[in-house]
């Protein structure tokens, strides 16, 4: 045990399997105080159409928010990469005062002038709204003059959580969608939705569903182009993965233009199958792709096995805490991880919903804590009390893990290395591995004293 | 001639600077038993956490009062001392540090009439010192939060007590954990009594624990910040400091403590006066391993003093930091022919020409309120030999394929940005020998012959 007290309000969103009944808070602000692990809505919208190589992304509103966001995700792009850069219309004391409408025009004249973007997002951080910018006209009035969509997104960071980010951006990219000609697309055509292409990934998956003989239309957002994007309501499924990010667009599409969408998951051997499956078995009418996929998924599976069984033997009976962004991705990697063998003894997320942990609930294994936005205090609480050997989650919690001695998996989006498809799965176990085993914990204090 | 408005009008690239609340917060995790709490959106605290993490690699806890739609229009009073009241509960800490946002100065929140009544005086004895500041990240960089912060906490905690303590100020500046560590072994080295604000050296920069702590051991003591109006002196570091309002100078204008303003102890030069001001102030001569340190440095300098000669570096980062490094490179023949910061106080240049006062003869660029498009762009101009400075600068020297020598803050595509020492005589020691050995393995390199010896 450890001496470490959770607040009164805090624990109404953490719950020991197996203990009372299950009646976890979720889908709250978080409370102000407990160090919560969670960004803003900025930052969901940020996070969204971040991969969006050939757009402009102007951030307005003090410098702040650009320069914490410059370069930080791992998504690439195979051609422009405009995305990588940070532009802010910097806004000073003065514009403050005298609003930013000025400096918010003259900076998309200037940027896109010299970048020449297919499109602008403008992103509204905190003040906006407040100083009575209006955005909206402005964005209007560049997109007349400079002939390529500028966009402005509602992501005042305090009005939501990082969700109403996710939905923020959504509506943007919802008034991009069906601008453009669906000339040429065939009747297997699927868009991928909330794949941001981080190490690569989505080039992966995108090569899965080529070879069941599908065609992609669009990714939203990894490796994308606005292009694409205009043209992307030709699908005729959307496959989404991620669970908060880009719903609320395939809900707009499946209401504006009737693409039906599934929710899908490229995280271990189980879930990424799943997902091809589930993708060849919406496509009835034509038994040669389920065929395809079968295929495909013997040949990657029987590809990897052989290793994996390898880091299986090794890792067999470590217990892991998983702390992540979506509760989508905690169900993923606790199979992932039950597939090395590995146990779960935490999981939460920063944005479940009541059906989410739920699903979470009846996965986990009796004594699991499942929490909603926790904070450092808490994770390391439970992560010692748990005996964790591993924790997988971001940047954040990766002091917290080494600090106590524990391994660590970054399956944020800040990392380098593709954790989705089969190959991930394999470069999963790879890191799970490196971490866990290192002889260096042997030094560690609190691993001598447990 | 570009008219101010244009400039004004323009929008930053990839920008060399942060915002206020970021140097705040490193001054309220330098001081012991303290924790920083952000008076604004979740997101504040959040990103200035993993940009801290990505660095330091610690745990960085940072509060924050979570603004929400009804805070932005009621005011955030109620929430702030909700967040006030759960830190207590669940840190302990001695002092909570309230830096602003550009969120709660927009909508007018005045903070130190939020707190009215509501500190120790009024509480217990277990109530925390509270301290704030305003940070809006609409005026300054963060090293202007920095700053601000220093002054709000010997603004309000520093007295005169009228009782003789002998103790030094130290107010350092914005510099690495390693560089702390060995500033207070100097100054130690001289008199066991000082405070150093902030000091973050192992509050930053620590070991692995047994339990998580709350608030990571270290740290200025408070009960010695108070003493502050009773020191012997005060040195601070920073000539574009020196050319502001300061804690330093506040301390002197109310308590009559003297000042001594100085320069980043970066290189020979710098260094010899922080020495020679402790030896002012104490009455001792500097001591024989320091003497030894310095003897040691100028036979590397000899050593290597070819190799650098005449190279051209472009260096970036704070002003002071700028300030500092470029007074090292030239004292080795290092050309400096880029000094840029993304820092608005205006008086860069005038500092670099009071250290090179052939500055702009010699082509060296001193660029204000710099972003690093604009770096590149001069840069490209150029063709440097290297460039000096934190890792955002990487883009452009991978480009440019010129060797980036990493220094100053953020230093996130490396290991052991808390450990790099730039100041006194062995920070300018690393610095020396990190430089040379860069220039001599790209000469190394592009040789046909690949000599093993130089």
């Amino acid at each position: 045990m450890t001496n470490i007290p959770i607040l009164k309000e805090r624990k109404k969103q953490i719950y020991h399997k197996g203990e009372g009944v299950f009646d976890l808070t979720c889908d709250t602000k978080s409370l102000a105080g407990s160090i919560s692990q969670r960004a803003c809505v900025f930052c969901g919208s940020r996070v969204v159409l971040y991969p969006i190589a050939d757009a402009l992304h102007l951030i307005h509103g003090p410098i702040g928010c650009a320069s914490y966001t410059w370069d930080i995700r791992g998504a690439l792009s195979s051609g422009p990469e405009l995305h990588r850069m940070s532009f802010s219309t910097d806004l000073r004391e003065r514009d403050i005062i005298f609003g930013g409408e000025k400096k918010l025009y003259a900076s998309l004249v200037q940027l896109i002038d010299t970048y020449r973007p297919n499109a602008a997002f403008v992103y509204c951080t905190c003040i906006i709204g407040i100083i009575g910018d209006d955005v909206d006209s402005v964005c209007k009035r560049a997109t007349e003059e400079k002939g390529i969509p500028v966009l402005p997104v509602h992501s005042e960071g305090f009005k939501g959580t990082k969700k109403d980010g996710y939905k923020a951006a959504c509506e943007s990219l919802s008034m991009l969608v069906g601008t453009g000609s669906v000339e040429n697309i065939g009747r297997y055509a699927i868009n991928i939705m909330g794949e941001f292409n981080i190490a690569g990934e989505a080039w992966t998956i995108k090569e899965y569903y080529e070879n069941m003989g599908l065609e992609v239309v669009a990714v939203f957002t990894g490796d994308g182009r606005v292009e694409n994007i205009k043209r992307s309501h030709g699908a005729s499924l959307n496959v989404v993965q991620c669970s908060g990010s880009i719903l609320r667009l395939a809900q707009i599409m499946e209401e504006k233009y009737g693409i039906p969408y599934i929710r899908v998951s490229y995280f271990g051997i189980e879930d990424m199958s799943k997902a091809l499956y589930d993708v060849a078995a919406h496509f009835k009418d034509n038994p040669g792709i389920m065929k395809k996929t079968k295929e495909i998924v013997r040949n990657e599976i029987d590809a990897i096995y052989p290793d994996l069984l390898r880091y299986k033997k090794a890792l067999s009976g470590k217990k892991a805490a998983i702390y992540v962004g979506g509760a989508f991705k905690a169900f993923s990697m606790i199979k992932a991880l039950r597939s090395l063998g590995i146990d779960v003894v935490l999981a939460g997320s920063q944005t479940g919903n009541k059906d989410d942990y739920e699903v979470l609930r009846d996965m986990c294994d009796e004594g699991t804590v499942i929490l909603d936005d926790a904070n450092p205090l808490e994770l390391s609480k439970y992560c010692i009390e748990k005996g964790a050997d591993l924790f997988v989650g971001g940047v954040k919690e990766r002091p917290i893990a080494y600090k106590l001695g524990i391994g660590f998996c970054d399956h944020n989006h800040e990392r380098k290395i593709s954790l989705a498809g089969y190959s991930g799965m394999i470069n999963l176990a790879k890191e799970v591995y490196s971490s866990v085993l290192s002889p260096v914990w042997k030094f560690a204090p609190q691993r001598m004293i447990s | 001639m570009k008219t101010r408005e244009k400039i004004e009008y323009k929008a930053t690239s990839n920008a060399c600077k942060l915002c206020s609340p970021l140097g705040a917060s490193f001054v309220f995790r330098g001081i012991e038993r303290s924790i920083p709490l952000l008076h604004g959106s979740q997101g504040c605290s959040t990103y200035i956490r993993r940009y801290l993490i990505s660095h330091f690699n610690e745990p960085v806890d940072i509060a924050c009062s979570n603004f929400t739609e009804e805070t932005a229009i009621f005011g955030g009073g109620a929430n702030l001392k909700l967040a006030v009241e759960n830190i207590i509960k669940q840190y302990n800490p001695e002092l909570i540090g309230i830096a602003t946002t550009c969120l709660s100065e927009t909508i007018g929140e005045d903070v130190s009439l939020i707190l009215k009544g509501y500190n120790k005086k009024n509480f217990d004895e277990n109530f925390p010192e509270i301290v704030s500041v305003s940070t809006p990240s609409f005026s300054g960089t963060h090293i202007d939060g920095f700053h601000g912060a220093v002054r709000a906490v010997v603004d309000s905690i520093a007295v005169k007590k009228k009782i003789s303590t002998k103790q030094i100020n130290i107010f350092p500046g914005m510099l690495s954990p390693a560089d702390l560590r060995h500033l207070k072994e100097i100054v130690s080295d001289f008199s066991t009594n000082y405070v150093m604000l902030p000091d973050y050296s192992d509050t930053f920069d620590g070991p692995l624990w047994t339990e998580y702590q709350e608030i990571p051991e270290g740290g200025a003591k408070i009960e010695k910040i108070a003493f502050m109006g009773d020191a012997v002196a005060s040195i601070e570091f920073g000539r574009v400091l020196s050319g502001e309002e300061s804690a330093g100078k506040m301390l002197e204008s109310r308590f009559n403590v003297p000042c001594h303003s100085l320069g980043f102890p970066i290189g020979i030069n710098e260094t010899d006066a922080f020495f020679k001001a402790l030896e002012n102030i104490t009455g001792k001569p500097v001591p024989e391993k320091y003497v030894k340190d310095r003897g040691r440095l100028i036979d590397s300098y000899a050593d290597g003093h070819k190799y650098v000669f005449d190279a051209r570096a472009v260096v970036y980062g704070e002003e002071d930091l700028v300030t500092g490094l470029a007074s090292f490179l030239s004292e080795v023949g290092i050309i400096p022919i880029i000094c840029a910061s993304g820092g608005e106080s205006g008086l860069l240049r005038q500092k670099i020409l009071d250290i090179i006062p052939d500055a702009e003869k010699i082509g060296i660029r001193i660029i204000e309120s710099a972003d690093f498009v604009e770096i590149g762009e001069e840069a490209r101009k150029i063709d440097p030999d290297f460039f000096i400075g934190n890792s955002k600068g990487y883009k452009i020297a991978r480009e440019m394929k010129k060797p980036l020598i990493r220094a100053g803050f953020p230093i996130h595509d490396r290991l052991g940005g808390a450990r790099i020492v730039h100041v006194g005589y062995r920070g300018a020691q690393q610095l020396f020998d990190t430089i040379s050995n860069t220039i001599i393995a790209t000469r190394q390199e592009a040789s046909p012959v690949g000599y093993t010896y130089m």
